[in-house]
This record gives C-alpha cells, structure tokens and sequence, in this order.
C-alpha cells in the first residue's frame, strides 16, 4: 500500500475511535453540570451521588478524548502535509483558537472539579463543572468550523497557491457550521444520555439503588429524547443545505444517478451496482426525496452522472462520485439508529411521565441496555457518510485527497504509525469498556471515602415529584 | 514588531511555558521510579501534579495550533520531517495521559505497575525526543526548496541532537524532584531535596557540554553569540544558587532558581533561532524563515485580534488553579479523594 492508502486508513480509524470518547465527553459534562445543579439548588445528597458516579465514567473518558485529541492535531502535519500547507491560514486558526478558548478551559477546570470538591465553596464548584462542559462545546464549534471550511470553503482568496483567509467572520458562520454544529453536539448529548440511561436500565433490572437509577435514567432518558429530536431536526436542515451545496454528495447517499423526476421519490434500499452505473432493485417513497431536500412535495434533484459532467467541465477530467455504496449505507445507517433512539427514548419519557418506571418490562429495559450502541453506531455512520461523500476532494472543490498527502514520508514509516495507533486505541479502547463495566457494578453508595450522610426521609415523595415537574 | 515577530514570540513563549510547566510533570513522572518507596507515596508524587498536569500539556496543544495557523509551513515541514519523532511523542504522551486517571482504579499490582511504566516511559521519552527535535531544527535538517524536509540525506540523530536530549531529559528531571520538595511533607519532601543535589551538577554538566557542542554543530555563536555568553553565564550563576538554596531547604527559591533555568535554555534556543523558524542544512536560502514560512496577514491581524483578548483569562485561570491547590500534598489530604 502507498503512503496515500495508509494515511487515510490512519486517518479513518483514529477519528473514528476519537469520536467514541469525544461525544461521551461532551454530553456527560452537560449531563453531570445538571446534576450538581440540582444539588446545589434543591440541596439533596442524592444529586451530588448522581454527579459522582457518573463523574468516574467521565473522569475514565475525558484521559480518552484529550490523548487521542492530541494525535488528531498532530496528524494533520504529519500526514496531510500538503493540505496543511494550502489550508493552515483557515484550517489552523479555528484549530489554534479551540486550543486556547476550549482546551485550557476544559482541562483546567476539570482539574479544580475532581480535586476541588473539598476545596472549593459549592456554588464556585459547581461553576468549575459547567465551564468544562462549555469548554467541550467551544471545542466542538472550533473542530467544525474547520471541518465546515472543507465540505464548503468560504472566506478565502486562492493567493500564491494557497488558500489565504479574507474573512474571518464568514468562516466561522459558515452555513455549514451551523447545521453541522448542532446536530452534532445534541448527538452528543444523546450518547451520553443513552449511556446513561442504559446503565441505569441494567442496575434497575437488576433491583439495585432502585431509587437513584431511577433518577438518573429519567434525567438521562429526557436529555436523550430531546436531543435525539434535535439531531433529526438540524440533521433535516443540514440535508438542505447540501442539496445546494454539496449536491453529488447528496446523490451518492440517495444512489441517484440519473436526475429524479418531479416530485422525487426517496430511496429506502437499494441494490447498488457501481459497475454499470445503476441500481438493481429499489424500493421507494414518492415525493419523500423531493420533501427532504426542499420541504415541499415537488422538485427534482441532481443525479451523479449529470452532476459528474458538470465537474467535469469546472474542474477538469477526474472522477468527482465519491464510493456510492459506502455513502448511501451509511446514510441510511445513520437515520435508523436516530429513528430508533427516538423511539425509545420517548417510550421511557412516556413511562416516567406516567410514573410506570417501576413496572417497565424487562424487555424494554434489556432494550435500553444494547442501545448503549445506538448512538455510537449514528454518530460513527453520520461521519463516514460526511467524510467519504466528499470524496475525491479534501476541500470541496479545491483540493483533492491525492494532493493533500505528505510527500516526506514513507509508506513504512506510516505503515508503522497506523499499525501502532491503532493497536493502542483498540487496547484503550477495551480498557475503557473494562472499567466502565467495573464502575457500573459498583453502588453509589459504597463509595468507600464518601462522606456518610443521613438519609431524608422525604427523598422518596421529592423524587416522584419532580419526574412530574 | 511586526505580526510576524509577533506569533514568532507567541509561539516562544508558549513553547517555553510548555517546558516550565510540563517540565516539571515530565520530572515527577519520572522519578516515579525511583523516587516512592510505597504506593502512597507513589500516590503523594502523582498528587502534587494531578490537578495540573493536563493544562499544563494545554500549551503544547496551543503551541502547535498557533504554529498551523501563523506558520504552517513550518507545522507541516516539522510534523511530516520528525514523522517516526512524533510518532513516538504521540504514543508516549497518549499511554502517560490516560494512565494518570487509570492507575488508581484498581488495586491489584499489576496493574499498577503497568500504568507506573507508561508514566515513566512517556515522561522520559517525550522530552528526550523533543530536546532532539529541537536540537535538529537549530542545527539544521536538508529542507530542500519545496520546503521539505528530504528523505535521503536525513541525519536526525547524532551526537548533539542526542546529547540535546539528554540534557532536556536532565533538566526535566532536576526541576521535577524540585518541585516535588516543594509540594510534598515529610520523608519524602527530604528525599527529593537530597536527589535535586545529586542531579543539579549532572545536570549542570549536560547543559555545559551542550553549549560547548552547539559551538561546533550549529551557528547560534555567530548568529547570536553576545546573548549565549550571557546565557551561559547567567545560567551558571542560577545553577551556583539553586545548589546553595537546596543545601539551606529554601524550596521556592530552589523551585524559582530552576524555572528561570527552563526558561533561559529554551528562550536561548529560539532567540538563536531567530527569524528563522528551521534551518536547512542544505542551503540557507532554503530556510524556513518567519516571512517565508508565514501565513497571509488577515489570519495574524484574526488571531492577534483573538489572543489578545483571551490570553489574560487562560492565564488568570489557570494562575487560580495554582492557587487553590496551593497546600503541600499529604498523606491526610490524599485520603480525600
């Protein structure tokens, strides 16, 4: 394999792992600044429990997300020197802000928080907690305003050969970044709430610390099912706004190849044959596509081969359909994963309404368990569908995948990287799995240096209360 | 001052603040394997630097940023030239991070012991490569004109980028078992001021070589040869009164004394650096400058606009932290956690 090959499988499998921990991250810091609130606010031991035990899962994670963060900066010059040279104007400036407005926000607060909680009043703690989710906000608005720049480039001039920034403020309210941003960061917060909520699921099959599981799962359930709406909606308006400007990488998600008629029918499955440039078999929904992408139920959309004539022309010859297959699955992936977490996730909000949490069936709760997957198997297919639809560019339409490689490396020495990466995150990976199995065994409250407390005795009334609030 | 030297400062600086700061962390992490006689102890060590360590790493992860925005030239030369250097930093860095939060998590000795060497492995190999990187950049690398570092002919390692390492290495370590003796109680408070006496003229040797090689291996003598006298001196002054600090247990002095070494062998480097960024072994016309290597001035002007604004509150912060975890760490406070 040459150097192109490895550093794009280097590159794939390192982002990919990343974005198991970085959601985690996110979402869990969200989720436990909630929980100390209420403890702060309603001053009830059992929140500042909740916001313990679940700070062990992100004390595990956030080592995670920071080390292989470290890596994915590193890796664009080591790798990608070429494209790091044509876009470091653009590309490096949001990079080099999240460094300063996030990273140092979000690591020096999570020091104050994990070692402060004797140390500092409560309510100057509990600000430590929520700057450190707003730091790994910040940090994921910085990573996609740069990510945005390459799927739509705007405020830039080509000058010297390189893509030297006009506009900063353009750069960073990027159409793309703010559909991009959101449905994003509320994935995030789905996946922290699915983990949460099917860890508490797990301990309430079993009957443990019933009381304080069942908080947790309805906060985390809540969180997740809105998020999980919120992820739809911007992902609907993101899809928008790639019919107009990324539109062959919405056709190769719908496996368009000829332009649709009018209305256009949205494709559910297909069998997909790259070779002669045609779908076998396809099942549709009239006048879905054409919903999809313009919010009426007329209007056609561009298929791969007139679009592929159309680059042609402005860009020269080359081959501008990005690996079909690969788009459209994941994409579809992508949608299942979400309609199912929504679907779950309001059937355990509809139990908790109705105070039926105690008698939820198993099957619902051994569900809720395995969907702990769920929203990594969205989040991970959303990325490929994004990053391989852009295929064969880097930068949209700017520069392509062949000319962003480094030319000062060799394939064994990239080969070497790949092979040790990726051997060492898969290893960090079954540690983190290993230790979050551990953690969840454990009850809140044998927490061996935990400060012993009395119980309330109307913990069990407020509790119910204010599922119904 | 131009933007130019403005970022080529900036990123100085963050540089060095990344070797005051982790340097210590490195230190700590190192002499974890010698330094503990039991697991508290071994925990008290990790303790001094546990609220700190990761931000302290922060200015690593802000100094290359800002070297992609301001001069990607150098990022992409540097990163894709060292490719196996950071690739090893990389996996050092990474098994050292996670295993400050994992080692704790389970009793059993083996797996102690495990994230015990990741810490020392990662805490002495990151800065011994590092110094060499360093080192190379100083003495020159064949950067030919696309800019890149070639292939053939590459001579990363040899007797001054090694021995640059080794230095790091030392002082990393000096500055660590000072800091530890300012942070810790009891036995081992002592013990790391008595390992600080042994390591400061070992120490002090390294460093002295390295200004004898650099006269043979690079020109920072006639590029800039009145500052590196002084330096030279200077530096010898500080090692003289942090050895009679240490002797008279004035900790803070001691901890000052080494922190101005950190700073005035790292400052030096990139003074004699200056305005070159990489200096091609090849050509001089080849080097990578502060002009050449430079990104358009709307990007400086963006970023200037932005770090002005915001560095006062990352460092007011991150000044807070220090502040609040300013208590020596002992065995009491340990079992708070």
């Amino acid at each position: 394999m040459d150097v192109l090959d490895l550093a794009r499988i280097q590159f794939a499998t390192t982002t990919i792992l990343h974005f198991v921990f970085v959601p985690i991250s996110i979402g869990l810091s969200l989720m436990i600044a909630i929980m100390e609130t209420m403890y702060v606010v309603r001053k009830k031991e059992m929140y500042k429990k909740m916001a313990k035990f679940w700070g062990h899962f992100l004390l595990i994670n956030f080592a995670l997300g920071v080390v292989t963060g470290i890596l994915q900066e590193f890796q664009f010059g080591m790798n990608w020197s070429e494209f790091s040279r044509f876009v470091g104007d653009v590309f490096g400036t949001p990079l080099a802000i999240e460094a300063l407005l996030a990273f140092f926000l979000e690591s020096t607060f999570i020091g104050l928080w994990v070692f402060g909680w004797n140390k500092l009043p409560k309510k100057l703690h509990l600000m430590c907690i929520w700057l450190v989710a707003i730091g790994t906000m910040l940090s994921g608005f910085w990573i996609l305003t740069a990510n945005s720049f390459m799927q739509h480039p705007v405020g830039y001039e080509v000058i010297d050969g390189r893509a030297q920034m006009t506009d900063f403020w353009a750069v960073i309210t990027n159409g793309q970044v703010l559909w991009e941003f959101p449905h994003t960061i509320f994935a995030a917060f789905a996946t922290s709430g699915f983990l949460v909520a099917g860890i508490s699921a797990w301990k309430l099959l079993r009957k443990k610390d019933v009381e304080f599981f069942k908080s947790s799962f309805i906060t985390a359930v809540i969180i997740a099912g809105i998020s999980s709406m919120c992820v739809a909606m911007f992902g609907h308006g993101q899809a928008q706004y790639l019919v107009e400007t990324q539109p062959m990488k919405m056709a190769a998600s719908e496996a368009l190849w000829e332009t649709s008629d009018d209305p256009a029918p949205w494709t559910v499955f297909a069998l997909i044959d790259t070779e002669n440039q045609e779908n076998k078999f396809e099942l549709n929904i009239p006048y879905m596509l054409s919903f999809l992408s313009y919010n009426k139920f007329s209007g056609s959309v561009q298929g791969m081969n007139e679009l592929q004539a159309q680059y042609e022309e402005t860009y020269g010859p080359g081959d501008y359909i990005p690996p079909v297959r690969t788009t459209f699955w994941s994409f579809r992936i992508m949608v299942a994963s979400g309609t199912a977490m929504i679907l779950l996730s309001f059937y355990g909000i509809y139990l908790a309404m109705r105070k039926r949490l105690d008698q939820a069936r198993p099957w619902y709760l051994k569900l809720m368990l395995w969907s702990i997957a769920l929203p990594f198997i969205g989040n991970t297919a959303g990325w490929i569908m994004t990053e391989i639809g852009r295929q064969p560019w880097t930068v949209f339409g700017l520069l392509t995948i062949e000319d962003s490689v480094s030319t000062s490396v060799t394939s064994n020495q990239v080969l070497f990287s790949v092979i040790s990466f990726t051997s060492l995150y898969l290893i960090l990976l079954g540690v983190l799995a290993f230790l979050f199995v551990r953690e969840a065994r454990k009850s809140p409250y044998q927490d061996a240096n935990a400060i012993p407390t009395i119980e309330d005795p109307y913990t069990h009334q407020g509790r119910d209360r204010h599922v119904t609030e | 001052m131009s933007l130019n030297d403005l970022w080529f400062l900036l990123i100085s600086v963050l540089f060095v603040g990344f070797f005051f700061l982790e340097g210590f962390d490195f230190g700590v992490g190192m002499s974890l394997g010698f330094l503990p006689r039991n697991d508290t102890e071994k925990r008290m060590l990790i303790g001094t630097i546990g609220p700190f360590w990761d931000a302290n790493e922060v200015w690593l992860i802000t100094a290359v940023g800002a070297m992609f925005a301001a001069f990607p030239h150098w990022y992409s030369t540097l990163l894709s030239g060292y490719y196996l250097f950071f690739t090893f930093i990389l996996l050092g860095l990474i098994l050292r991070g996670v295993a400050f939060e994992f080692r704790h998590k389970m009793s059993s000795n083996g797996w102690k012991k495990t994230w015990d060497i990741s810490i020392m492995i990662g805490s002495l190999a990151t800065p011994f490569l590092m110094g060499m990187i360093l080192a190379g950049i100083v003495q020159g690398v064949p950067i030919g004109s696309d800019m890149n570092i070639a292939i053939e002919g590459r001579n990363l390692v040899n007797l001054f980028t090694v021995w640059a390492g080794l230095a790091v290495v030392m002082l990393c370590l000096l500055h660590g078992l000072v800091f530890i003796s300012l942070r810790t109680e009891g036995e081992l408070r002592e013990r790391s001021r008595k390992y600080a006496l042994i390591t400061l003229p070992i120490t002090a040797v390294f460093l002295a070589v390295l200004a004898l090689l650099a006269s043979i291996s690079t020109d920072l003598y006639t590029k800039r040869g009145g500052w590196l006298i002084a330096a030279i001196i200077l530096g010898a002054v500080i090692f003289v009164l942090a050895a009679l600090f240490l002797r008279k247990k004035l900790e803070k002095q001691s901890f000052i004394a080494t922190s101005l070494l950190v700073v005035l062998t790292f400052a030096t480097l990139f003074i004699g650096l200056f305005p070159r960024v990489m200096v091609s072994s090849l050509d001089s016309a080849f080097d990578l400058t502060i002009y050449n290597a430079v990104s358009g001035p709307y990007t400086l002007k963006s970023m200037t606009i932005v770090a002005v604004i915001f560095l006062p509150f990352v460092l007011g912060y991150q000044c807070w932290s220090y502040y609040v975890f300013r208590k020596r760490v002992s065995e009491k406070e340990l079992a708070e956690h």
